[in-house]
This record gives C-alpha cells, sequence and structure tokens, in this order.
C-alpha cells in the first residue's frame, strides 16, 4: 500500500460535470472520511435532540408533584431519550470516529468495503428518522429503552410506537454489524507494511475487539427483536406467559445483547484515550500489552456478565453469585487500563490542551462510575440500589462522564485533522469547565437520591426529605451542560471559519493520520512513512534511535 | 395536529398533599436491611480507597508533571511489577467484596421453609394484599407484628413490577407467571413507605404501599377486623351509596366480602375506610380526597385503570358515605 499513488479523481470523473455538486458528493460518497464525517454531524443532531429531552425530563422532576409533563408524555419521552443515545448517538458517534480514523492510522486509503460502509451509515440514518417518524403517527414507544416483556407487548402497548422502536432498531442494528465486518476486513487486511498487530495503535486495536463484541451482541438483539414483532403482529408468545412463553426470556435475551452493548460504547473510548494522554504527556503509552490484552479479556467476560441487570429477578442464587463473580471480575482488566494511562502521565510533561483536560476528567469520572458498578456486581447491594436513582447516575457516570467526556477529548484532538483548523482552546476551556461542573451536579447528587429511595423512571415523585432539593439541583446541573453544549457548538462553528489553520501535525503526535494533510486528500497518503514501532512519526524525527 | 397538542398539554391536577417520610436505606429498621447496610458500608471503605489513590495520583499528576520547557521526558514503556501489582490488589479487593456478598445474601435470602405468611400481587397500579391463613384480602398496606420474620410471596397479575421496601430489605419483582419471596421483619413499631422499582407503565410513579409494623396483640386485632365480612350500613346516605355501588357498576372491579365476590381486579374494598392512604399512596384517606377520586380519577392518576363514571354530585357523597362505613 505505502508509497503507491492512487488515481486520486477517478471516483469524480465518472459523474457527469453538472452532477458535481457538493450535496450529491456527499449523499453518494463512499469515502470513508466523509462518512465519517456525516456519522459525526448526525449524532451530534441526535445528541441534539436526546440533550432536549433530557431537559425536559429534568424540568418534570425539578419539583415534587410537577405538572409539566403528563406520565404518558413523559414516558414517551424518558423512553426516547435512552433509545436515542445509545443506538442514535453514543454508538455511532464512536464508528464514526472509527470510520474516520481506523484507514488513516493503519496507513489504507480506504476502508475495505467503501460501499457496505455508505450502506451502514444510511441505513442508521433511515433508521434513526424511523425511531423519531413514531411521533407522528401518535404516540412514541412508552416502555423505556429495554422495553421489558409483557409491558412492551400488545395487552399493554396497543398503540404502534413499539413497533416502530423494534424495526428502527432492526434496521440501525444491520447496519452496525455491517460496520463492524467492514472495521475488522479492514484491520485485517489493509495495515500499511510493518504496521503488525503488536504495533497496533491502541485505538485501532480497541476499534478491533469491538467489531467482534458487535458481531456476538448485536444479532443477538435483532433476534429478540424480531421475536418481539412477531409477538406484537403475528400474536405469538415468545415472552408472553399466558401463551406458554416467558417474559424472563426477554430480559436474557436483550441484557444478552445489552451488557456486550456497555462496552461497545465504552471500548473505543478507551482507545481514544489511550491516544491523547500519550501524546499530551510526551511519553509513549504505559503497558501497550497490558492494554491490549486487557481489552481482550474485558470483551470476553463481557458476554458472560448479562444476568448482574437481573438480579431482582429472582433467579436464585447459585446465579446471582456466578453472575456477581464474573461482573467482579471485569473491574480487573478495567482497573489495569485506568493505571496504565495514570503511569503513563506520570513522569511526562502535560500540556494542558482542552483534549487533555477532558482525558484526565474522563479518568476522575470513569472510575467512580466503575466503582459504582462495583457495587452492582456485590450482589445483595444490587438487590437494594437496582432501579433507583443510583443507577441513573453510575450509567452516567460511565456513559456520560466516561464515554463523552473521551469523545470530547478525542473531538478537540481530531477536529484539526478533519477539518484543518484548531477550535479554540479558551472556548474549549469555558466549555469544559462548565460540562466538567454542570456534569457532576447533575448526576454524583442522583447517587444519593436512589440510595434515598427513589425509583428510576418515575414521572413525579412525593415530598420526600431531602428529595426536592436533590432534584432542583440535578435540573440545574443538566442545563448548565446544556450550556456548555452551546459553547461547543459556537465553538465549531466560529471555528470552521475563523480557527488557525492546523498543519498536517498539530500537536506533534506519532501515529500514522498526523503524516498527512489536514484535512487529508480523498485518497489519504501521497505515501505511508515506514512503520518500525508503535510510534512511526516519533521514530522519524529520531533517526537512529532505538524506538522505546 | 392532534396527536402535537396532546403531546404538549400536561394534564391539570387537583392538588391534593401526598405523604412525605423518609425512604433511605441509611434508616435501616430491621435485621436484613441492617446487614445489606453493613455490607454497603464496606463496599464503601473499599471503593473509596480505590477512589483516592486514583485521585491523589491524579491529582499529584497535574500538579507535579506540567509541562515546563521543551526537553522531552524519559520514555519508560511499562513495567511488569507495576502491572502484576495492580492486577493482584484488585482481584485481592474483589474476593472480600463476592465471599462477604455471599454471606450476606444468605442472611437476608434465607430458604424458604414454610407457605407464605402474605401474598403480595402486583397490579397496574396497585397492591394487592392476602393473608391465605385467615383469607383477609386488602390494598396497598400491609401490617407485619414486631420482631417477628414474615415470609412475603410477591406476584404479578399483569405487567413486571418491583416490590421495595427501602429500610426493610432487598427489592425482588413481581413477574407474571412466577412466585417470588421475601423475608420482612420489622424492629420497631412503625409505618415504612414501598414503592414499586419496576418501570410498569403509565402510573408507575403512583404505586406505593406501606408496610404498618405493630405489636403482636394491634397486629392480631387488625388482622382478624380485616378477614371479616363488610357489615351493612344503617345511615341513609350510606344504604343509598351501597345501592348505588352495584348499580352504577362500580361492584364489577371492585370486591366488598360479604356483599359480591369479584375477580381482584381491583382493590378490594371491604375495609377500605380502615387504610391511612388511598389509590396506592396518591392521597390521604380523608372524605374530601375520597370525593375526588371518585369524581376524577383519571385526572388524579392520568392513565389508571378506574373509568370517570362521571358521577352525579348525590351519587359521589352516597358512595364516600357508604365506603366510609366500610372500617
Amino acid at each position: 500500500m505505502s508509497g503507491v499513488p492512487f488515481p486520486s479523481t477517478a471516483l469524480d470523473s465518472d459523474l457527469p460535470a453538472h452532477a458535481r455538486s457538493t450535496w450529491l458528493e456527499w449523499i453518494s460518497t463512499v469515502d470513508h472520511k466523509r462518512i465519517g464525517i456525516l456519522y459525526l454531524l448526525t449524532t451530534l443532531f441526535f445528541f441534539g435532540v436526546g440533550g432536549i429531552e433530557a431537559l425536559l425530563m429534568r424540568i418534570q422532576l425539578a419539583w415534587p408533584e410537577n405538572t409539566f409533563l403528563g406520565p404518558d408524555t413523559y414516558n414517551q419521552i424518558f423512553t426516547m431519550h435512552g433509545t436515542t443515545m445509545v443506538f442514535l448517538v453514543v454508538v455511532p458517534l464512536l464508528l464514526g470516529l472509527a470510520n474516520y480514523l481506523t484507514p488513516l492510522m493503519i496507513g489504507a486509503s480506504d476502508m475495505a468495503l467503501p460501499r457496505l460502509n455508505a450502506f451502514s451509515f444510511w441505513v442508521f440514518l433511515f433508521g434513526g428518522i424511523l425511531l423519531y417518524f413514531s411521533f407522528a403517527s401518535g404516540h412514541a414507544p412508552s416502555a423505556g429503552w429495554f422495553s421489558y416483556a409483557p409491558l412492551s407487548e400488545t395487552g399493554y402497548s396497543t398503540r404502534s410506537g413499539l413497533d416502530y422502536w423494534a424495526l428502527a432498531l432492526l434496521g440501525i442494528g444491520v447496519g452496525t454489524i455491517a460496520t463492524a465486518i467492514n472495521l475488522i476486513v479492514t484491520i485485517v487486511n489493509l495495515r500499511t507494511e510493518g504496521l503488525t498487530f503488536r504495533r497496533l495503535p491502541l485505538f485501532v486495536w480497541m476499534v478491533f475487539v469491538n467489531s467482534f463484541l458487535i458481531i456476538f451482541a448485536l444479532p443477538a438483539l435483532n433476534a429478540t427483536l424480531a421475536m418481539l414483532l412477531v409477538d406484537r403482529q403475528l400474536n405469538a408468545h415468545f415472552f408472553t406467559q399466558l401463551g406458554g412463553g416467558s417474559p424472563i426470556l426477554w430480559q436474557h435475551y436483550f441484557w444478552s445483547f445489552g451488557h456486550p452493548e456497555v462496552y461497545i460504547m465504552v471500548l473505543p473510548a478507551f482507545g481514544i484515550i489511550s491516544e491523547v494522554i500519550p501524546v499530551f504527556s510526551r511519553k509513549p503509552i504505559f503497558g501497550y500489552r497490558f492494554i491490549a490484552a486487557s481489552t481482550v479479556g474485558i470483551a470476553l467476560l463481557s458476554v458472560g456478565v448479562w444476568a448482574h441487570h437481573m438480579f431482582a429477578v429472582g433467579l436464585g442464587h447459585a446465579w446471582e453469585y456466578a453472575f456477581g463473580a464474573s461482573s467482579l471480575l471485569i473491574a480487573i482488566p478495567t482497573g489495569v487500563k485506568v493505571f496504565n494511562w495514570i503511569a503513563t502521565m506520570w513522569g511526562g510533561s502535560i500540556r494542558f490542551t482542552t483534549s487533555m483536560l477532558f482525558a484526565i476528567a474522563f479518568l476522575f469520572t470513569f472510575t467512580i462510575g466503575g466503582l459504582s458498578g462495583v457495587t452492582f456486581a456485590t450482589v445483595p447491594i444490587d438487590w437494594q440500589v437496582t432501579d433507583s436513582y443510583y443507577v441513573v447516575a453510575h450509567m452516567h457516570y460511565v456513559l456520560f462522564g466516561g464515554t463523552l467526556f473521551a469523545v470530547m477529548a478525542g473531538v478537540y484532538y481530531w477536529f484539526p485533522k478533519m477539518s484543518g483548523r484548531m477550535l479554540s482552546e479558551s472556548c474549549g476551556r469555558i466549555h469544559f469547565w462548565l460540562m466538567f461542573i454542570g456534569f457532576h451536579l447533575t448526576f454524583f447528587i442522583q447517587h444519593i437520591l436512589g440510595l434515598d429511595g427513589m425509583p428510576r423512571r418515575v414521572y413525579t415523585y412525593a415530598d420526600h426529605p431531602g428529595w426536592a432539593a436533590m432534584n432542583m439541583i440535578s435540573t440545574i446541573g443538566a442545563f448548565v451542560i446544556g450550556i456548555s453544549m452551546l459553547v461547543f457548538l459556537a465553538n465549531i462553528v466560529m471555528s470552521l471559519r475563523r480557527g488557525a489553520f492546523a498543519g498536517d501535525n498539530p500537536w506533534n503526535a506519532w501515529t500514522l493520520e498526523w503524516a498527512t494533510t489536514s484535512p487529508p486528500p480523498e485518497h489519504n497518503f501521497d505515501s505511508v512513512p515506514p512503520v518500525r514501532g508503535l510510534r512511526p512519526l516519533w521514530d522519524l524525527a529520531h533517526p537512529g534511535e532505538q524506538t522505546p | 395536529m392532534k396527536w402535537a397538542y396532546s403531546w404538549i398539554r400536561s394534564p391539570g391536577y387537583v392538588s391534593i398533599s401526598t405523604v412525605s417520610m423518609n425512604l433511605s436505606v441509611f434508616n435501616a429498621a430491621s435485621p436484613q436491611a441492617s446487614d445489606l447496610l453493613n455490607l454497603w458500608n464496606l463496599c464503601m471503605w473499599i471503593c473509596g480507597s480505590v477512589l483516592t489513590v486514583v485521585t491523589v495520583s491524579i491529582a499529584f499528576i497535574i500538579v507535579r508533571y506540567r509541562q515546563h520547557d521543551d526537553a522531552e521526558p524519559k520514555q519508560t514503556t511499562g513495567n511488569v511489577k507495576l502491572e502484576v501489582a495492580w492486577t493482584v490488589i484488585p482481584i485481592f479487593l474483589v474476593a472480600i467484596l463476592f465471599v462477604l456478598s455471599i454471606r450476606t445474601a444468605r442472611a437476608v435470602d434465607r430458604p424458604v421453609t414454610r407457605e407464605a405468611d402474605i401474598i403480595v400481587t402486583g397490579h397496574q397500579w396497585w397492591w394487592e394484599i392476602v393473608y391465605p391463613s385467615v383469607d383477609a384480602i386488602t390494598a396497598n398496606e400491609i401490617h407485619v407484628p414486631i420482631g417477628r420474620d414474615m415470609l412475603v410471596a410477591i406476584e404479578s397479575a399483569d405487567v413486571i413490577h418491583d416490590f421495595w421496601v427501602p429500610r426493610l430489605g432487598r427489592k425482588i419483582d413481581a413477574i407474571p407467571g412466577m412466585r417470588n419471596f421475601v423475608w420482612i421483619s420489622a424492629d420497631k413499631p412503625g409505618e415504612y413507605l414501598g414503592t414499586c422499582a419496576e418501570f410498569c407503565g403509565a402510573q408507575h410513579a403512583r404505586m406505593g404501599f406501606r408496610v404498618v409494623a405493630q405489636d403482636a396483640a394491634a397486629y392480631t386485632a387488625w388482622l382478624s377486623g380485616q378477614a371479616s365480612a363488610a357489615v351493612a350500613p344503617t345511615d341513609a346516605a350510606a344504604r343509598r351509596g351501597r345501592s348505588r355501588f352495584s348499580e352504577l357498576s362500580c361492584a364489577t372491579c371492585h370486591n366488598i366480602r360479604g356483599e359480591n365476590q369479584q375477580k381482584p381486579y381491583a382493590p378490594d374494598l371491604t375495609h377500605v375506610a380502615s387504610r391511612v392512604m388511598l389509590a396506592a399512596e396518591r392521597f390521604a384517606n380523608t372524605s374530601e380526597n375520597l370525593k375526588a377520586w371518585l369524581r376524577q380519577p383519571d385526572v388524579l392518576k392520568p392513565g389508571c385503570n378506574m373509568p370517570n363514571l362521571k358521577l352525579a354530585d348525590a351519587d359521589v357523597t352516597d358512595i364516600a358515605a357508604y365506603l366510609e362505613t366500610l372500617r
């Protein structure tokens, strides 16, 4: 692959001159960079929608007995918030980044299967539109993003929202699986000369492992959704006890997808952190092999922990101990990662860019989320705290304080590569501090609310001691996050127009994507530098030195 | 645009004060809840130490390793001894948690050795309470004697619910077609609030109940009262209310033992006037609240299964008068 000139205008020149409009170029593109950016813009849009839904919920919960939203509306909105954030934001956001970065980081000119790549994006976009079309049909789904049977069956959810939900997720799921296959094929086949698996950037490692996890987990969801649709449309009884089915079966199927999904939503984020922290500490990653191996460990364990979502079901102690033990074990490889990131910074020369601030904030908040995860794996504690606001706090510490902070670190880090311009650092700092403070204000207090007995998924609550004040604090925090997002948007818009030019390698980073122009040409590289270690650009800058 | 309108509009409420009580797991009021709290505290020590190590390290790094010049720091790539240390120490910590969690689980969830003392069935959106030994049926209010272990069977009549009294112990799901068990025992007389903890539809938020712990004598008296049939009223308004209750089809869903025998589709009202709260902890059991509920159940609990029968004022007054005699 390296050094081979690429016919850069081949695809464009096939088009007639009058069809070369920008819109058509974007719609018909099979370029992984454009598809990656389409993913990112689409998820940004859906993040705005899901965020507004979150703010509506927080207004309703700001004080006891509020009447801003009725129960039916609230239940639709919390269902759509969860479904949107999981399926239309976090997963495609990470897939978008993986799409943009993977070929660049391995010195390839595109994904292995560019047309499949375009298919994945469009099926995701139309899945999202289908999901939101349910509002126009009169009623969005309202059985939660987990849609437990039999509440999700026609006996209790008579309107069509659940059918839109199942069909939309089926479509999105197919697209996600296609992307995972594409990423695996790309990483196995298109690595540049010398880029062995032992020299693969950790982001690519995580994406690689993650893609296998997707291939194992998503089909379980798709099969389950098909069964639910057969139940709802053809009166089958997979999940209704009256016809001989089992509501618990839904939970087993759903969580055997749902818990690997949690790691699908966090492994690429680990990859981002593993790229950002070394670059801004001016040191190679500490314990490369241990981070890569612990990722494989997490992926293997993650397919055997699903029943820890079901400790209140009454499965019996033997099941609960087994799944408690496997869940506790996941803390080990996760801890290994955190300690290695800390050790990478230790002794470094740290540049506190916005990207690095988000990465450090990730370390702190994700550690809290990981440790509260340990409390769930301790089975009897789970019996008390599950399905309370404590879970809401935990899961947002992992997915918002974890994944989304990491993604922000990644956006500030790679935006110059994607756009050719730097994001404003001063604006970035305001964004960071507002988001960091807003996040902890919103979610820390929810741990205590849960321990004080507030169940989750309630549209209102009585004026129990302390609940009103804690909920108000949480609502204020949510609006601070909202403001931070406006600052972020403003930063993007202004920087795209007036940002400083980035140059090829503004951060003095070491992986291959920084060896080409910003933004890269359609064929990515005119020539790929030789790879003889983990940090090809460091090796180029230190000729003759042994690569550490 | 009807859908858009109905989506934006929020239902108005009759303002009715609700109960306020502490539900904190830190206020453990039973041996089971105390066991769970002890395990929680220990887990907090372990997790808190790990968090402290991480946080202090990060803080130290931020202060100590800020970039001062362009010199490249020492390029270290790893240390196997350290890797082993931060793998083995956490294994040790989670092993402690695992052993203790088994010990606590066994203490809290003792084996089921006999028939259930109480059968609790979750309905959308209320709790049916049956004392099988004396055939007493009530709703949303569980009475237990203090100091005695009561075995409670948990079932569901429709979707999945979850039985949770934070101050008395663990959550347990109510699952259709399945019977779960939970042990309840209260240390001291008092009232302990419970709630549904599994999302179960429109009124999941308003599916509360309470456990009333009493000394043995008071409990026995209460139980024999609940087991008896309803006594026909003598007062004129209440007598009118009694006949309107069946004429207006209230009796199609609600059972009053001694009057009619229905499937438990809606709360048993045989002794409704003896209860502290109405409509699954929606509001206190007062005459005004009862009348407001009879007039507009769909407004007080939007989505609930009790229909608004558009009762005439006279009927509301009479039926309320009748229900208030059902002590």
